[in-house]
């Protein structure tokens, strides 16, 4: 696929900001947690990023590959079905200039770091630091590549209809389903049930942390969704103002929903709830940035700032899923609704208005990515123990994996909250 | 019983494969697709109701 310089140019702008939202959501995911497991988070964020990122490079690229390169492909019905690419590893004889494989080579490694992120948010708090990289090494060889092959790299899901412009499906309900996959693995937190399986409330340590990743994670949402609506949708330069602006619009709506819900149902606004609202807008927004008008992209997102809170409730209290950063809530749950969103409000100009393939894409992700992560990284942890002991998460993950806590200097007088 | 349900999970997967792969666009290929999502959505269920813990409180 040949891109004008205008295109390359502005792709290559956009990738530039886009790993802020990786900034964001590792942010994020560390304010959620306990101040004992702060330094521990950040580390995880790094790397699970560098072990994605580097598994992509090894043989995730290959499989992903890119429109019009070599693929492989099945003969099935009497069609050819185009499964996985055949691109050389180690990114070999990638072209060093602005061509689209190498622009869709760097949208996939910043792509892969986004949705390596994500399963900490479900994971936190037990989840110990060798684990986290095998398993995000396994989604940036195998479950992310295949996936994006099958939706940008003009795979079968693409040819039924399937449209993902910036990754609702592609990155952030394949995260949220790995996180999914991961929290059951993992058990609930120590502490977070009682025996009558009554949640206790864990807050995070530091919501102006939360709060400044979310706007990190605008930010970078803006630089994802329009290289990925030039690089997968074919949209045109004039378009991006327009990608832009529902993307932004979908975040807002979505933070005011979730702050208005949560006054309305408790008294109070909540923050961390609106946090989780406002990622779960950029989420929904994704699939259908370069082809929801405004309105459709404001709707978009202020019912998935409703969906977030409820899913939250849910998970954490029927479901008894312990899920300390919401990934699952506002990455699958509102990954879904995006890909949903978009076929039924999207306004294709190419003529891709089809909610039956956005059906199968969802069914796709429950029915292959879900057994996948769940079925390795339970393979994994027969090798290699993925939770830590309960001594270790009494002491903290910062001491018990790193040996150093993440705010050694905070020592808690409780004499300095007496009233004078 | 969580295999079970991961299994279903694939299994629905592979049916809906099957109705893209095997049938014209129309209104047999929707339904076959719908059964395939059916099978997916018990599988679902089964993997999520595997996971929860046991509780004497619980029906």
């Amino acid at each position: 696929m040949a891109l004008t310089e205008l295109q390359s140019a502005l792709a290559l702008v956009c990738l530039l900001i886009g790993p802020l939202a990786a900034a964001g959501l590792a942010l994020i995911n560390t304010g959620l947690g306990r101040s004992r497991n702060a330094a521990h988070a950040a580390m995880s964020a790094l790397c699970a990023v560098s072990a994605a990122g580097c598994a992509y490079f090894v043989v995730g690229h290959t499989l992903q590959g890119a429109t019009g390169q070599s693929i492989r492909a099945l003969s099935l019905g009497g069609h050819a079905w185009d499964f996985a690419g055949a691109m050389p590893p180690f990114l070999m004889r990638l072209p060093a200039s602005g061509s689209y494989t190498a622009l869709t080579a760097l949208m996939g490694m910043e792509s892969v770091a986004l949705a390596s992120l994500i399963p900490l948010g479900g994971g936190g708090e037990r989840w110990r630091l060798g684990s986290i990289c095998a398993s995000s090494a396994f989604l940036g060889a195998i479950t992310f590549p295949l996936f994006a092959h099958w939706t940008w790299s003009g795979g079968w899901l693409r040819s039924v209809g399937y449209t993902d412009a910036g990754g609702s499906g592609t990155i952030h309900v394949v995260g949220g389903i790995t996180a999914l996959a991961i929290a059951w693995l993992l058990g609930p937190r120590r502490g977070k049930y009682s025996s009558e399986g009554m949640p206790m409330a864990v807050p995070g340590h530091s919501i102006v942390l939360v709060l400044f990743g979310c706007l990190l994670a605008g930010a970078g949402w803006l630089g994802l969704n329009c290289a990925g609506a030039l690089l997968f949708s074919g949209a045109r330069p004039e378009r991006l103002a327009l990608v832009a602006v529902n993307t932004l619009l979908a975040g807002s709506s979505a933070a005011l929903a979730s702050a208005a819900l949560t006054r309305a149902r408790f008294g109070r606004a909540d923050a961390s709830l609106t946090a989780n609202g406002w990622v779960g807008g950029l989420v929904s927004i994704s699939a259908g940035c370069a082809i929801l008008p405004p309105a459709a992209a404001a709707l978009a997102g202020a019912i998935a700032g409703t969906l977030v809170v409820f899913s939250v409730e849910l998970l954490e209290l029927r479901l008894e899923i312990d899920d300390p950063g919401g990934s699952i809530s506002v990455h699958a749950i509102s990954g879904c609704w995006g890909l949903l969103a978009a076929g039924l409000l999207g306004r294709d100009p190419a003529g891709i208005e089809s909610v039956f393939g956005q059906l199968v894409g969802i069914a796709t992700l429950f029915g292959f990515v879900l057994p996948l992560s769940w079925g390795v990284n339970a393979a994994m942890d027969r090798f290699f123990i993925m939770r830590a002991p309960p001594e270790g998460e009494r002491q903290g993950m910062d001491l018990y994996e790193l040996g150093a806590g993440a705010y050694p200097d905070f020592i808690t007088h409780t004499d300095d909250f007496l009233q004078r | 019983m969580k295999i079970a349900g991961f299994l279903l999970l694939f299994s629905g997967w592979l049916l809906i494969l099957a109705a893209i792969a095997l049938l014209p666009a129309g209104m047999s290929r929707n339904i076959f697709a719908l059964a395939g999502g059916s099978v997916e959505a018990l599988g679902l269920i089964l993997a999520v109701r595997s996971h929860l813990p046991v509780r004497s409180d619980r029906g």
